[in-house]
Formats: C-alpha cells, sequence, structure tokens
C-alpha cells in the first residue's frame, strides 16, 4: 500500500469540559494546521469522525468542522464506526488522497460526553441489540470488559494485581501528558482501594467518558515533499476489517456470539486480524514496533491487546507487563500517552488521538514520555458492531 | 346473549371491587419472541441457516454466516444447557432501558454460557441468590426463566442462568433419547 505523509497533529486537551464539541474539534485542526504549516485553503477534504451524543451537527462532522474553519468548497465526509470512528475518517482520508482527488486532507474527531455509563437512545427498541442488552441483560459496557478480564484470569492466570499494575504504568506515562484528563500517578494500593465495578474490575481499572478533540493534516507524499518536508513521517498501514463468520468471543453489542458447532473459528480471531492487516499493508511486523497505543478501555483490555498484536504469545502478556517492557524505558513501551486511563474516551476523537501521540514519539517530540529512538508506531482498536482499526506509522 | 357476557361489549359496566375472586397476575416475556415460557422448561428461540448447524440468537438479529440466503433463517429452539464460559457482577446500577426493581441496587450477576449443541456463547443474568463465589469458567449452568420487573398486573419475565443442581439431569435429553 502506497504511504501518506503526516504533516501536522494536534489535540484538544482531554476533560470534562461541557461545551460543545465543535469547539474542541475546531481547536484541534488549528493546532494541527499550525504544526503542519499548511494554510487550510489548501485542504482538499474535510474528513469528520462522528459523534451520536451531540444532535444532528456531530452526525455530520465534516461539515460541522468545515463550517467553522470556514467552507472553502472542499469536499466533505463524515465517518461513524463507534470507537474506530477516527480510524475510518483516516482511512477515506488516504482514500482520497492515493486516488489523487486531493492532495491534502484534514481528519478531525471531537466529542462532549454525558457523565456515567454510555447508554442507548431513548424508546422502546427491541429490534435493536443494544437496546436488549441493556433492557433484558443489564450488560453494560463494563460488563463486557468484566467478562474478559475473568476470562484472563481463568485462561492465563492473570491477577487483579496485574491489571492494577496497567492503570499504575499508564498513570506513570499520562502524569507527562499536558493533553491527559487524568494525571495522577496511581499506586497498587490506590487500584485495589477503589469500589468494584464490574467483578473483578475495579473503577481505576475502566475508562472514563471525556470531552476531547484531536486533529491530522494528512497529505500525498509527493505534496509533503514539494512543501519541504523531507522525512515526515508517513502512515504505512490503516486496517478497518469486520470479524470473519464465525466469531466465538461474545463482545459489545451482542447477546450471544457466533455459533461454532459445524463452522470452526478461524484460525486468526478477530482481535487479532485487526493489527494483522495493517502488518500486511506496511509489510512490516510485531518485532518492527517500537511503541503502541493500545485501547485500554479497560486495563486488563491492554493486556490483551499485546497478545492480539502479536508482542508475545497467548498468556504471556502479564510477565512482559512484570519486566517492565511495556513501560517507557522498556523493550516494547505500550501507550506512552497514558491511554485511555488517562484520558477517558472520547471516542471519534480517540482513534486519532493515539495517531498524534505516536506522531511525537516518531519525531522524538514527547517530552518527559519520549521513547527512545522510535521509528515505528502501530495503535489498535475496536468499535463495536465489528469495526476493527489499526494504523502503523513510520519514519 | 350469553355472548354479551362471555366476550363482553365496549363499554361495559365493570362489576363492584368485591364481587369477583382477585385476578390471577399475568406473565409476559419482557420482550416476545426470544424466549418460550412453557412448564416443560424454558428455551431460548434461535435462528438457523437452514441446512446447517449455524445458529444465531436472538433469531430476528442474527445471520453473520455469509450462507444466509434470501430464505433467511429458520426458527429453532436452542439448548437449556451449557457451561460457563465467564461471568461478572454489576456493583453499578445499569442505565435506562435497564429496569431497577430493588432499592437500594442488589449487584446483578451476570454469566456467559456456550450452549451445549450449538457451541454459542449467551449471556444472561443469572437467579437470584447467584453470585461470582457461586462460578466458575466450565461449570454447567441451565436455563430458567425470572421476574425482570412487574407493574400493577403483570410479571415481565426474562430468561436467566442458574447452575445445574449436582447429579440432575436435562429433561431435554431425555426427551431426545440421548441421556446415558
Amino acid at each position: 500500500m502506497d504511504e501518506i505523509a503526516v504533516l501536522g497533529v494536534g489535540m484538544h486537551p482531554w476533560g470534562k469540559w461541557g461545551r460543545n464539541f465543535t469547539e474542541y474539534g475546531v481547536a484541534a485542526a488549528r493546532d494541527a494546521l499550525a504544526d503542519a504549516g499548511v494554510d487550510y485553503a489548501d485542504v482538499g477534504f474535510v474528513s469528520g469522525a462522528v459523534t451520536v451524543r451531540c444532535g444532528y451537527p456531530g452526525y455530520v462532522a465534516g461539515a460541522t468542522f468545515a463550517r467553522a474553519l470556514g467552507f472553502t468548497g472542499a469536499q466533505l465526509a463524515s465517518s461513524y464506526s463507534a470507537c474506530a470512528s477516527g480510524t475510518t475518517a483516516l482511512q477515506a482520508a488516504r482514500g482520497q488522497i492515493l486516488s489523487g482527488a486531493c492532495d491534502v486532507a484534514l481528519v478531525v474527531g471531537a466529542d462532549t460526553t454525558p457523565k456515567g455509563f454510555l447508554a442507548p437512545n431513548a424508546g422502546r427498541r427491541p429490534d435493536d441489540i443494544d437496546w436488549l442488552r441493556f433492557h433484558l441483560v443489564g450488560a453494560t459496557n463494563p460488563v463486557y470488559f468484566g467478562l474478559h478480564a475473568r476470562r484472563r484470569m481463568d485462561l492465563h492466570g492473570a491477577t487483579t494485581d496485574d491489571f492494577a499494575m496497567v492503570k499504575v504504568k499508564n498513570s506513570r506515562h499520562g502524569a507527562h501528558n499536558p493533553n491527559a484528563r487524568f494525571t495522577k500517578e496511581y499506586g497498587l494500593d490506590d487500584v485495589r482501594a477503589s469500589p468494584v465495578v464490574s467483578d473483578p474490575l475495579r473503577l481505576l481499572d475502566i475508562c472514563a467518558t471525556s470531552d476531547g478533540g484531536a486533529a491530522m493534516v494528512v497529505s500525498s507524499m509527493d505534496w509533503a515533499r514539494s512543501r519541504g518536508h523531507r522525512a515526515p513521517v508517513r502512515v504505512a498501514g490503516i486496517s478497518t476489517v469486520s470479524p470473519t463468520y464465525p466469531d466465538p468471543v461474545i463482545d459489545l453489542p451482542y447477546l450471544a456470539a457466533d455459533s461454532v458447532a459445524e463452522v470452526s473459528a478461524p484460525l486468526v480471531g478477530f482481535k487479532e486480524s485487526i493489527g494483522a492487516r495493517a502488518y500486511d499493508e506496511a509489510g512490516l511486523g510485531p518485532d518492527d514496533v517500537d511503541v503502541a497505543e493500545v485501547y485500554d478501555l479497560s486495563s486488563a483490555m491492554e493486556l490483551d491487546w499485546y497478545e492480539q498484536l502479536g508482542f508475545c504469545a497467548a498468556g504471556e502478556a502479564e510477565r512482559l507487563l512484570r519486566d517492565g517492557d511495556t513501560a517507557i524505558g522498556g523493550r516494547l513501551p505500550v501507550n506512552p500517552s497514558g491511554g485511555l486511563g488517562a484520558f477517558g474516551e472520547a471516542v471519534p476523537a480517540q482513534a486519532i488521538a493515539q495517531v498524534c501521540e505516536l506522531t511525537w514519539q516518531l519525531r522524538g517530540a514527547a517530552g518527559a514520555r519520549q521513547v527512545d529512538g522510535a521509528a515505528v508506531g502501530i495503535t489498535v482498536n475496536q468499535g463495536l458492531f465489528g469495526h476493527g482499526s489499526s494504523v502503523i506509522v513510520r519514519r | 346473549m350469553a355472548s354479551d357476557l362471555t366476550l363482553g361489549t365496549f363499554p361495559y359496566k365493570r362489576p363492584p371491587l368485591g364481587t369477583l375472586p382477585p385476578m390471577a397476575r399475568t406473565r409476559a416475556p419482557a420482550v416476545a419472541g426470544l424466549f418460550t415460557i412453557d412448564d416443560g422448561g424454558p428455551r431460548l428461540i434461535g435462528g438457523r441457516v437452514p441446512g446447517t448447524e449455524s445458529y444465531f440468537f436472538p433469531k430476528h438479529l442474527g445471520g453473520a454466516d455469509p450462507r444466509v440466503g434470501p430464505v433467511g433463517l429458520e426458527e429453532v429452539l436452542l439448548s437449556r444447557r451449557g457451561r460457563v464460559w465467564s461471568y461478572t457482577t454489576s456493583h453499578y446500577p445499569p442505565p435506562p432501558p435497564f429496569v431497577a426493581t430493588s432499592e437500594p441496587y442488589e449487584p446483578i450477576t451476570v454469566a456467559a454460557v456456550e450452549l451445549e449443541h450449538e457451541k454459542m456463547v449467551v449471556l444472561g443474568q443469572c437467579t437470584a441468590g447467584v453470585g461470582p463465589e457461586d462460578l466458575e469458567v466450565g461449570m454447567e449452568m441451565e436455563l430458567a426463566v425470572d421476574t425482570l420487573y412487574r407493574d400493577d398486573d403483570c410479571d415481565y419475565l426474562v430468561w436467566k442462568w442458574r447452575p445445574v443442581a449436582a447429579g440432575s439431569e436435562d429433561p431435554e435429553a431425555e426427551r431426545n433419547g440421548s441421556s446415558p
């Protein structure tokens, strides 16, 4: 797959600001444009990641951000794929660039989130699996996180202290991130003392929901060179794969997994296939990765990703964590930004924010949380209803 | 006419309170079409790709198998029993459309159970009194029906999972003649 250049990145700090999401997106976009040294008039495509919690302007996020920045006749698109929306928006931009439809694209996602559990839309909707899981089972998102964490304990001997150590590690990383919402460094005892939400996970094991915005300016390699960007960070692979039937792992938002009575599960499971597709596009493998940003909706989920991205064999994630391999200074630092544990999730911005962090890391511009010599980075995340999301960047 | 009495006319005159025996409460699924509430033992209503062993639940929302054709899925009753794949307990009340029935909130334990025949993991609440200390991955569970919430006239039901009592046989297996 041909590469595109990341010319600039920008973020509005995560928090619970309670303001219009457009404001965060525009602030992030202006930062990204300034970082890139690109005139907004040169942007030929504005690719918005959608929020479903902010009314109609959220559904047409591409248009909302473009109008707020000023309408210039640029082409627009708005992408929604739940937590994977930012990656889908980036993929739309790559398609425009590699097809020659535009030279420069602006990718933006932002959200304003309510307090507490994310819940389905109002009204009785028995044909909506998302409504059914709340109504009949009380299966909130943390219920699924808890199921996977308990399964990990049973299969691999993980302990609740292992999960807590993920939070401790990521809070150390996030303490150095000016865009993070939670910058307190937590100790093991803090996590142990926090209330249980979905057994075996505690409050500090589970990510909050946040307001925030993130943006990227991307271009063709030729355009980047023509503007003097001799060695920009490049997007080498993007994955937005769906599961291959049958997927025997129960996951959000379903009441049942796929049946494997007749057709066996594929050799590569859905979560594993997400990174595999990005590696294939980039012509790289897990051994090439220097730094990763993974979706730690729960602390236990971060451990699953180590294995699903091929950083270690199944059942070895706890050892990687305990050995310090995945802390800054270790062999393969994971979530140097602080991850979702330090940010809380701003759904349409989060996958873009992952790439922003890797861009700073690959430029050597991450300050106190810098991963030395980072040349290849991978993000991974998953949107409910079957949206894989992974991006590989390199320099 | 007698039919006026049996079918009623509208508007009909309601007999004064206290002149009739109290009505039995009615029982109804909280959402129709997902499970049976027969006395012979509740069953989940699933879908199957015709001519295959590929199952879905709920039937009307299933169908990730690429072999699902224009005919769609046929309706089947799913295994009553299965084994615990995982479990968790929610210590905070879920938001609506969950209907909280106890004040203060009583934690809900949810089990994911792999059905015996269909090899398909299905979520459900556990019956009252079953907590994480009672469960372990791999243990055998069976389907039950329990009240999810109620109003003045009706108990609204849902399927739930409960541990199989030691030594009890699956009535379904007996009917199928496959019990040892």
